[in-house]
């Protein structure tokens, strides 16, 4: 379907897609098997000019906004979920110094994300504080010029290989959510490691691993935002970053929905190809369909963010929720268009439905999206 | 350093087909593409233009249509592109186009280097590149692998061959023809591609290249085209089976039943 999208956004698309084809796609099933950092592809992404997509001019970015990182994690998605999720987390640990940075920590920090020198990570989630981000443990206390973590962060995604780490931590527990606040820690930081990297499902490419700060010290300066903005900062973070999720689901899905398609024209049982069966063209017909719903939805999602960023919210938690389970839903079909063939790890469908699993867990369960939509909805229709 | 990187247009070797009554290439709805080998030249110049400075110059010989690939190179790392067309080179074989090309490298005031891929998909000579060397008076190393570096105005490289490879000393300026083991050529950037966009192609006539019209095109064409034919497709074959000795017995056997 046509998008209208112009000239520039086309260019976007075109280097993001000759990457995927490239890069992603030949060395994907490797990389998912062994676990592996894409280190080369996320170098190769930062060498189009693509890793400071979202990132101003001013800071030799590209000055572009939610739809043009949409645009090319859409690409990414098409070849896999675990490289676009890495590339996606890029932006997500520098979102917050970009909403709530000093200059100082923008001009520290962002040229050096642009150009892909560095790579960022976005802090939250503890043992404690998954969909209640109030539950969080980790400290920071004002120790002469620094600031001195203490806690542990779980599941964070670009652990281990991000220079950058965005992080949430509470500096005064009395004012309960206004009393947390986001720190920029180096990975070279004294007092900061990792722990274990965990073994997942799918998107096996991404790291994910637990940060530790053990009397970790941090200059004073190095505080995102004001003493206590921590979770304003962390929600319009994610307000902006979700429709980047959600559009790893279309990437997925579409990628899903292209090897079904081609596999029922070759596979032919009963004297005809499979396609030739009404069975399976509703099923593909149902795929597509929610494909482009999704696509649709995404795109106009991430317009009305860039448009309306006092206003992100809902457009981004529906685009969130719809897009994922759609991915979800289109590649289990995947699977099942392809038989006992899209069981077979030789195919890439099998990678593709494990992949799809995270989207609707990660940045927000889609539990809790459907809870941002329906508060957003209660505030609306005042009685 | 001043480099030149001879680019050629050629059809997409994987939707090429033979038309079976003229026995030519078919291009209609074929597309074109950059000769593979020469977008390793084209990032090789980049490459040492990063390294060393300099600039990088995308020379073509060819119809308009070229025009779309030389806008890639730009997007790719070129500073330029000249685009040399005109009518007069058509049935250019390699001797004409050494002279057409030497003559325009010439008229753009010449360079330190010029790069060229080891041949090209569609013909296969693998003439043009010490051809040109030949018209330009310079000296050329072929099927290049690795360029150690730049020392007193000479190139420290790497020549592959079928035995193994020489280390050789190549004094500026000069030709190298380059294998596609060289390097991994760069996915075109953002900014290359708003670049290219906007870049204005130099075009070359045979009139700007200061020509002698008996050189170009057929006129200019020693060689000589009589037939085209696709080889017959024959389907006896025998296929020779045991311990490595008696295959090659039995294929001695054969051999002399021919001769």
């Amino acid at each position: 379907m046509d998008y209208f999208l112009t000239e520039e956004q086309q260019m976007i698309v075109d280097v993001a897609r000759q990457i995927t084809e490239e890069k992603i796609i030949p060395c994907r099933a490797e990389l998912d098997e062994r676990e592996e950092f894409p280190s080369a592809i996320i170098r190769d992404i930062a060498q189009a000019d693509l890793a400071g997509l979202y990132i101003s001019e001013q800071y030799g970015g590209y000055g572009g906004g939610s739809f043009d990182i949409v645009l090319a994690l859409e690409q990414f998605a098409r070849g896999c979920v675990g490289i676009a999720t890495s590339f996606a987390a890029n932006a997500l640990g520098a979102y917050p110094i970009i909403i709530s940075g000093s200059e100082e920590l923008k001009q520290k920090y962002l040229p050096a994300i642009a150009s892909g020198e560095k790579m960022a990570a976005f802090a939250l989630t503890e043992p404690n504080a998954g969909s209640d981000a109030s539950g969080i443990q980790t400290t920071a206390v004002l120790d002469g010029d620094h600031w001195v973590l203490n806690g542990t962060k779980q599941w964070i995604t670009n652990g281990g290989e991000a220079n950058v780490y965005s992080v949430i931590a509470i500096t005064d527990r009395a004012k309960g959510p206004r009393g947390a606040s986001m720190f920029v820690v180096e990975d070279t930081d004294p007092g900061f490691s990792y722990g274990q990297k965990e073994k997942k499902l799918g998107i096996r490419a991404s790291s994910t691993r637990e940060l530790i700060f053990k009397d970790c010290r941090i200059p004073r300066d190095r505080m995102i935002g004001r003493p206590g903005s921590g979770f304003i900062t962390v929600m319009k973070t994610l307000d902006k970053s979700r429709p980047g999720i959600a559009i790893l689901g279309v990437g997925l899905a579409q990628a899903a929905l292209d090897e079904a398609a081609v596999y029922a024209k070759q596979r032919v049982q009963f004297g005809k190809p499979i396609i030739a069966f009404q069975a399976v063209q509703h099923l593909l017909a149902d795929m597509a369909i929610q494909t482009e719903a999704a696509r649709a939805l995404v795109y106009q999602s991430a317009k009305h963010i860039d448009a309306h960023p006092e206003d992100m919210s809902k457009a981004s938690s529906m685009c969130k929720v719809f897009a994922t389970d759609v991915a979800m839903k289109v590649t289990v079909d995947a699977v099942q268009v392809l038989g006992g063939y899209g069981y077979m790890r030789e195919y890439p469908v099998e990678k593709m439905m494990r992949d799809a699993k995270i989207l609707q867990i990660y940045e927000g369960t889609n539990q809790i999206q459907r809870n941002v939509v329906g508060q957003a909805l209660n505030k609306e229709y005042t009685a | 350093m001043k480099i030149v990187c001879c680019l050629k247009q050629v059809p997409d070797a994987k939707n090429v087909r033979l038309d079976p009554k003229t026995n030519t290439l078919s291009r209609e709805g074929v597309e074109s593409i950059m000769n593979p080998y020469d977008r390793h030249a084209l990032e090789e110049g980049v490459r040492l233009k990063e390294q060393f400075g300099g600039s990088v110059v995308a020379l073509s010989m060819g119809p308009p249509q070229a025009e779309e690939m030389l806008r890639d190179a730009i997007a790719c790392g070129a500073d330029e592109a000249v685009l040399v067309s005109d009518r007069a080179f058509a049935g250019s074989d390699t001797w004409a186009t050494t002279y057409t090309l030497a003559m325009a490298i010439n008229a753009i005031g010449g360079c330190d280097l010029v790069l060229c891929g080891k041949q090209a998909i569609d013909g296969d000579t693998a003439q043009v590149g010490p051809g040109l060397a030949h018209r330009l008076d310079i000296p050329y190393a072929s099927y290049v692998r690795k360029i150690h570096g730049l020392q007193d105005g000479a190139l420290l490289l790497q020549r592959m061959m079928d035995d193994g490879y020489d280390e050789l000393r190549v004094p500026l300026p000069a030709l190298l023809t380059v294998v596609k083991e060289i390097n991994e050529p760069r996915i075109p950037s953002l900014k290359g591609k708003m670049r290219a966009k906007k870049a204005e192609i130099i075009r070359l006539n045979a009139a700007a290249i200061a020509a002698d019209p008996a050189c170009l095109g057929l006129a200019g064409s020693p060689t000589k085209v009589f037939k085209v034919f696709a080889p017959e497709l024959r389907g006896d074959r025998t296929m020779l089976e045991g311990a490595s000795h008696e295959q090659a017995s039995q294929l001695a056997a054969i051999l002399h039943t021919l001769v």
